[in-house]
């Protein structure tokens, strides 16, 4: 499913301008700090902003081109927004039936399955007013795919929660990325969400599109401002080989290596997505003998990034997979670092994802 | 006179034809007024709480009118507008349609203009203090503006309709001056409760004015007792 899109939006301090065509597939995530236009941008494409001079189409469905505009309501949209937005004189199971009710014939799961997969069996009698933060986002999430969305718009839905919040919606949203039958616009300005959830990245600052592309080379590119973040990482595919419960430790398998991380309860054959932040990354010219560092992986300098306040960003090759590492400017003079140079990763840090 | 002030004897011995005719009129006067301008003023309010154009903020005003000025100010207008030289009363006539002045119909309509701020005022308090997301996640799930309106805004401003329709309707039971000025005093036709009991004070039958303003009295306390229990019934289950 293809969505074309050209739209200028001007405001007094602000212009949105953006023409793209996405290959709408999984998560695709907005991702820029606040201001940067992504929640127009979002509400653009959901007609919630119509501005005559959008023009935008989605798959053969044109949505809006000089006069004619389709309505938000004729869309198909699902509709989860930073609050939730739930209809405050509803119970929830008010709420879940209105989406329902208004399907239009399209096919989607039915009442008790989302009501069963969100764990929303105690809260159906509830008013919206009577949920926690967490509670009232699985609702909103809830609703949203009971109206069968061809089209689903997430609008920052975890960035009103606490942590506990989060985590209560984190996973859920974790298996829509994996279940969900239609397209995901996902707004976000928190790059552990994008690692998490997204599938491909679209890139935004000051109104315009900096870069997209798929998640994974995406972080890794030195020529955006991802990679420059005090929190740049990369992601790496791996598969979860053995664990030593007494240690406390799992082994997980990369093309290039082994990486030992301090979690036992993964599933051995399991494959799981692995961050490595660029800070927790440090180079070595040798294999250095007596290191307390337990994960060591063999890379190749691929491109070296430009030194800001002494430091700098590399990007390697770790047997086909990305990794950035950031080191001090002065180190990288005295090894003398280059593109191309055999060096070893020392990992002092892992999250292991999902 | 002083001894007919009691309350005790039955309502029937007390009300005389007239003073029944007076409650009824008044009532269906207010009613049919309350009723019309809900029907007006859900459009019309709806439009000032969120439409656009420059010509929201004088209708805006000119519904405000009756508000400040005098009763009798707009009744002198409307007797002017509304009588056979008047304009669109000469019309009116021209049309071969029932004479406004000093008739039932003309009651309404005077009422109307009256009591229209009551009404639009509270709707449209209600009306701006919708929440837009919840309006828009309403659209984006599949609802058109009709649907909203039914199944979203009708429902969460169930408070403030519910004082509109009360305002409306004591403003317009309470209603003395233009209707002196717009519908006489004939008793029967325009005659309501309001100068029905100036007239009974003038002729100093107060016992009979005791009983139509104990009755205005208790009735428009009810109507308030109403209104602001709903209101604590509402806060209530938030």
């Amino acid at each position: 499913m293809r969505l074309r899109l050209s739209c200028r939006v001007t405001w007094p301090a602000f212009e949105l301008a953006c023409e793209a065509d996405w290959p709408l597939q999984g998560v695709t995530a907005l991702f820029g700090e606040s201001g940067s236009g992504k929640t127009t941008l979002l509400r653009v494409i959901a007609g919630l902003h119509r501005d005559p001079r959008t023009r935008l189409s989605f798959g053969e469905e044109c949505w809006q081109d000089g006069r004619r505009f389709r309505p938000v309501d004729q869309r198909g949209l699902g509709w989860v927004s930073q609050q939730g937005d739930l209809f405050p004189h509803l119970s929830v199971r008010g709420n879940l039936d209105f989406a329902f009710q208004r399907r239009r014939g399209r096919k989607g799961p039915e009442t008790y399955s989302v009501i069963h997969s969100l764990g929303l069996e105690d809260l159906l009698d509830r008013l919206p007013a009577q949920l926690s933060g967490g509670q009232r986002q699985r609702v909103a999430l809830g609703r949203a795919l009971l109206a069968a969305p061809k089209l689903l718009l997430l609008d920052e839905p975890l960035a009103s929660l606490d942590a506990a919040g989060k985590a209560e919606l984190l996973p859920a949203l974790e298996r829509l990325r994996l279940e969900a039958d239609c397209p995901v616009l996902y707004v976000s300005h928190s790059p552990d969400e994008v690692a998490r959830l997204a599938d491909r990245l679209v890139l935004l600052e000051q109104g315009r599109i900096l870069g997209e592309g798929e998640t994974v080379p995406m972080l890794c590119r030195l020529d955006l401002p991802l990679a420059e973040r005090e929190d740049a990482e990369a992601l790496l595919e791996a598969t979860v080989t053995g664990s030593l419960p007494g240690e406390g430790l799992s082994e997980l398998a990369l093309p290039g290596g082994t990486l030992w991380v301090t979690q036992t309860a993964l599933t051995p054959g399991s494959h799981v997505r692995v961050r490595l932040l660029a800070r927790d990354i440090s180079l070595a010219l040798q294999e250095p003998r007596e290191c307390s560092i337990l994960n060591r992986l063999p890379a190749v300098i691929r491109e070296i990034g430009e030194a800001k306040r002494g430091q700098v960003t590399l990007r390697l090759d770790c047997a086909g997979q990305q990794v950035l590492s950031r080191i001090t400017e002065r180190s990288r003079r005295e090894l003398g670092l280059a593109p191309g140079m055999r060096v070893v990763a020392l990992v002092k840090g892992v999250a292991v994802l999902a | 006179m002083h001894h007919e002030v009691g309350l005790c004897p039955a309502m029937t011995d007390l009300l005389t034809p007239a003073d029944w005719a007076a409650l009824w009129i008044t009532l269906r006067l207010a009613l049919l007024t309350t009723l019309l301008l809900l029907g007006l003023g859900l459009p019309l309010a709806w439009w000032l709480a969120r439409g656009r154009g420059p010509l929201r903020v004088g209708v805006e005003a000119v519904v405000a009118l009756p508000l400040v000025l005098p009763p009798t100010v707009l009744g002198f207008y409307l007797l002017l507008a509304l009588g056979p030289q008047g304009f669109p009363g000469a019309w009116w006539e021209a049309l071969g349609l029932p004479r406004l002045v000093f008739s039932f119909p003309g009651l309404v309509l005077a009422s109307l203009v009256y009591s229209l701020p009551f009404v639009v005022q509270p709707l449209t308090t209600a009306f701006r203090g919708l929440d837009d997301g919840v309006l828009d996640a309403a659209s984006a799930l599949g609802a058109g503006p009709l649907d909203r309106f039914r199944s979203i805004v009708l429902p969460q401003s169930r408070a403030g309709i519910l004082a509109a329709a009360v305002l409306g309707f004591a403003h317009t039971v309470g209603e003395f001056g233009v209707v002196l000025m717009i519908g006489g005093n004939i008793p029967g036709e325009t005659q309501v409760l309001s100068i029905a009991i100036y007239d009974q004070v003038e002729s100093l039958a107060y016992g009979r004015a005791h009983m139509l303003s104990g009755l205005l009295l208790a009735g428009s306390l009810l109507l308030l007792l109403l209104v602001y229990g709903s209101r604590a019934r509402k806060e209530a289950r938030l």
